[in-house]
C-alpha cells in the first residue's frame, strides 16, 4: 500500500525545496530528505526479504518437479500434479481434519476457561494470593514443548510413568500403553494446550476486566444485581472487543497447528499419527524425513493460502458487525 | 449520590465494589490452590525422579517422593560436564546475541513507520504486516537458509530466522506513536538534532517499557527454541540445551558420546549401571533451571508488557 494521495506526499514536499515538481523528482527529494529513515529500515527489510519474501517467491516449488542438479528455476513445471497427489492420499483428509478440530477445541477452551479464571481472580480481594496464583499459573507458559514432553512422559510413560506405576494400580485399573492408544490423545492434547496457555490468556482477560470502570458495578450493586447478573450484563459485554480480537487472531491461524505440541508431546509415536498428525507435522516429515519436496511444499502452500483467506474472511465478518473490533 | 456510595461501602465492606460471600470466596481460593498445584506437580515429579535411586525407579516407577534419595544422576551429569557446559554456552550465546540484535533491529524498523510525516510509513508498515498474513511455507524457507545462504549447522542459523518479528514491530510502532510526543520530536529537529540522535537520545529512553517487553519475549523465544536446531543442525556441534534435551529423550546414549563417560559405562559393564532414567530427568532440571529461577522476575514484566500496546494494522 504505497501512499498515492497527494496529502501523503505533502509533508515531504514542504520539507524539500518547496517548489512544485513532477512526481518523480519529489520521490527523489523524499529519499534525500529521509535517507536516515531508509537506513534505519534497512536491516529489518533485509531480514524480511530473506526470511519471508524470498520464500514467498519459492511457492513455485509446489508446481515443479524439483531437481537440485539443475536448480529450482530450471526444474520442469508439473502444474497441479503435486496437489493432485496430496489430495488423493488419505493423509490429506486426516491432517486437515486434525488441524481444524484441535484448533477449534483450543480456541473454545482458550476463551472460556481463562475468561472464567480471570473473572474469579478479579473477585479475590487478597492481592498477595491473587498475584501468587497468577505467577504460578504462568509457569507452564515459560516451558518449551521439549520440557513439557518430558513432564507428560513422567506421567504417561508405559514402563515407569506415574499413571501406570502408581495411580492406576491404586485404583485397581489395568495399565494403559498411552503412547500406543489413540483414543486418549484427543483429550490429552487439548488439556496440555490449555494448561500451557492458561496464565497468558488469564492475564490478558484480567487486564481487560480491571480496565472496566468500577462505577458500573457500583450502580449495579445499588440496583440489587447479583454477581451472576453483573458478570452477564457488565463484564462479558464490555469484554467483547478483546474477546473478538483474540478469537479473530486465532481463527486466522486455525490452519496452523502448534508444531511443538503435536511433534514433541506424542513423541513421534507412529501408531498415534491418525490422531496427532497435523498439517505442520506432515509438512515437516514429508520434507525432512521422507524428502518429498513437491508434496511437502504443496501441503505448505495449501496451508498458507487457506490461512490467508481465513484471516481476511474472519476480519470481514467482524468488520460487518463492528468495524472497531476488526484487526485491519 | 454520596449517601448511596456510602451505603454500598458499609454493606459490602469494601471500597470499589461488592464482595463475594465468605463461602464462595473460600471455594474460589480452593479452586486456585488446586489449579496452582496442577501447574507445579509435573515439575515436582521430574525433580523427585532426578534425586532418586535408579534401581528403585526402574522397579517401582516414577514417584513424587524418592524412595531412596540418591545423587547418582547429578554425579553422572557432572562427569559429562563438557557437553552440558558446551550446550549452555550455545544457548546463552544464541539468546544474548539474538535478543540484543533483535531489539535493535525491531526498534530501528518501528521508529520510521511511527512517524506520520514519513511518506513511506504506510508502505513499510504493510511490508512487515503482510508477513503475518502469508508465508511461503517450510520448504522454500529452508532452502533459502540452507542452499542460498549455506547456513546449515551454524550458530547463525539459530539466530537469524528469529531476529525480525512483524508482530513486535507493530507493537513497538504503536508504543512510539502513543508515548513519544510529536512536539518533542519537532522541537528537537528545529534545534538541529539528527534523526539518529533523536532516536537514541529521546525515543529510546522514553520507550524503555516496550523495549524491555520485546527483549523479554525474545529472550524466552531464543532460550526455548529447538525448532531451528531440529531443522538446521545435523552434526553434533552447536547443540543447544533444548536440543540436547530433545536428543536425550529419544536416545540416552547421546550424552555419553563423551569419551570419559563412555569409558565409565563400559567399565561398569555396558548399560547396566548407567542410571538412564534418573539422568534424563536430572538433565531436564539442569535445562529448565534458569527459566524457573528467572521467571517470577520475568513474569512481572511480562504482564506489564502484555498490555503495552495494542496491535492494529
Amino acid at each position: 500500500m504505497p501512499p498515492t494521495s497527494m496529502e501523503a506526499l505533502a509533508p515531504a514536499r514542504a520539507g524539500g525545496s518547496g517548489e512544485i515538481k513532477p512526481r518523480k523528482r519529489s520521490l527523489g527529494s523524499i529519499l534525500r530528505h529521509y535517507w536516515m529513515f531508509y537506513l534505519m529500515l534497512l536491516p529489518g527489510v533485509a531480514l524480511l526479504v530473506i526470511n519471508n519474501y524470498i520464500p514467498m517467491a519459492g511457492i513455485i516449488i509446489a508446481f515443479k518437479n524439483v531437481n537440485y542438479e539443475i536448480g529450482i528455476l530450471n526444474s520442469p513445471w508439473v502444474g497441479l500434479a503435486n496437489f493432485k497427489y496430496l489430495f488423493r492420499s488419505p493423509d490429506s483428509y486426516i491432517i486437515i481434519r486434525n488441524t481444524l478440530l484441535y484448533n477449534s477445541a483450543f480456541i473454545l477452551l482458550n476463551m472460556t476457561i481463562p475468561l472464567a479464571f480471570a473473572i474469579l481472580l478479579n473477585e479475590l480481594k487478597n492481592r498477595f494470593l491473587s498475584k501468587t496464583y497468577q505467577t504460578i499459573m504462568f509457569l507452564p507458559y515459560f516451558l518449551s514443548y521439549i520440557v513439557i514432553s518430558y513432564l507428560v512422559f513422567g506421567f504417561m510413560s508405559d514402563e515407569h510413568g506415574y499413571l501406570n506405576g502408581t495411580l492406576l494400580p491404586a485404583l485397581g485399573l489395568e495399565p494403559v500403553r498411552w503412547y500406543f492408544t489413540q483414543e486418549v490423545w484427543p483429550i490429552v492434547l487439548p488439556i496440555i494446550n490449555t494448561w500451557k496457555g492458561m496464565g497468558y490468556y488469564t492475564v490478558i482477560y484480567l487486564a481487560a476486566i480491571i480496565g472496566i470502570d468500577d462505577e458500573y458495578y457500583e450502580a449495579a450493586t445499588i440496583d440489587g444485581a447479583s454477581k451472576w447478573q453483573q458478570i452477564a450484563s457488565i463484564t462479558i459485554p464490555l469484554l467483547k472487543p478483546i474477546l473478538t480480537i483474540m478469537t479473530l487472531l486465532q481463527i486466522g491461524r486455525i490452519f496452523n497447528a502448534d508444531f511443538g505440541l503435536f511433534f514433541q508431546v506424542p513423541r513421534e509415536s507412529g501408531v498415534l499419527f491418525p490422531v496427532t498428525n497435523v498439517i505442520d507435522t506432515y509438512v515437516y516429515r514429508t520434507f525432512l524425513s521422507v524428502g518429498d519436496v513437491g508434496l511437502s511444499s504443496a501441503a505448505g502452500l495449501f496451508q498458507s493460502v487457506v490461512g490467508f483467506i481465513l484471516v481476511f474472511f474472519s476480519n470481514w465478518v467482524v468488520r460487518r458487525f463492528n468495524s472497531e473490533n476488526a484487526l485491519f | 449520590m454520596e449517601a448511596a456510595t456510602e451505603r454500598v461501602k458499609t454493606s459490602a465492606g469494601t471500597g470499589g465494589h461488592n464482595r463475594l460471600p465468605a463461602l464462595a470466596n473460600a471455594v474460589v481460593h480452593a479452586l486456585f490452590v488446586i489449579y496452582s498445584i496442577v501447574c507445579i506437580v509435573p515439575i515436582f515429579l521430574i525433580v523427585s525422579v532426578s534425586f532418586s535411586d535408579e534401581k528403585s525407579v526402574v522397579n517401582n516407577g516414577y514417584r513424587f517422593i524418592p524412595e531412596k534419595f540418591n545423587l547418582a544422576a547429578y554425579k553422572f551429569l557432572y562427569k559429562d560436564i563438557g557437553q552440558i557446559a558446551y550446550s549452555y554456552g550455545v544457548s546463552i550465546a544464541v539468546t544474548v546475541i539474538g535478543t540484543a540484535l533483535s531489539v535493535i533491529i525491531i526498534a530501528l524498523y518501528a521508529y520510521p513507520i511511527s512517524r506520520p510525516n514519513f511518506p513511506h510509513a504506510k508502505f513499510f508498515t504493510f511490508f512487515a504486516f503482510f508477513t503475518m498474513l502469508f508465508s511461503g511455507g517450510l520448504v522454500p524457507w529452508y532452502l533459502v537458509y540452507v542452499q542460498m545462504l549455506d547456513l546449515k549447522n551454524t550458530l547463525a542459523s539459530l539466530i537469524i530466522p528469529l531476529l525480525m518479528s512483524a508482530f513486535w514491530v507493530l507493537v513497538t510502532r504503536t508504543f512510539f506513536k502513543e508515548t513519544v510526543p510529536a512536539a518533542v520530536l519537532e522541537s528537537a529537529k528545529i534545534d538541529g538534532a539528527g534523526e539518529l540522535r533523536i532516536f537514541f537520545g529521546i525515543v529510546i529512553p522514553l520507550s524503555m517499557p516496550v523495549i524491555a517487553t520485546v527483549a523479554l519475549f525474545q529472550t524466552l523465544t531464543y532460550w526455548n527454541d529447538w525448532f531451528l536446531s531440529l531443522v538446521f543442525i545435523t552434526d553434533n556441534h552447536n547443540i543447544s540445551v533444548q536440543y540436547l534435551l530433545y536428543k536425550m529423550l529419544a536416545n540416552i546414549q547421546f550424552l555419553s558420546s563423551n569419551p570419559t563417560a563412555a569409558a565409565e559405562i563400559a567399565k561398569a559393564g555396558g548399560m547396566f549401571n548407567f542410571p538412564s532414567e534418573t539422568v534424563r530427568m536430572a538433565l531436564v532440571i539442569v535445562g529448565v533451571g534458569p527459566i524457573i529461577f528467572a521467571y517470577p522476575f520475568f513474569q512481572k514484566y511480562f504482564i506489564r508488557g502484555l498490555t503495552v500496546g495494542a496491535v492494529k494494522g
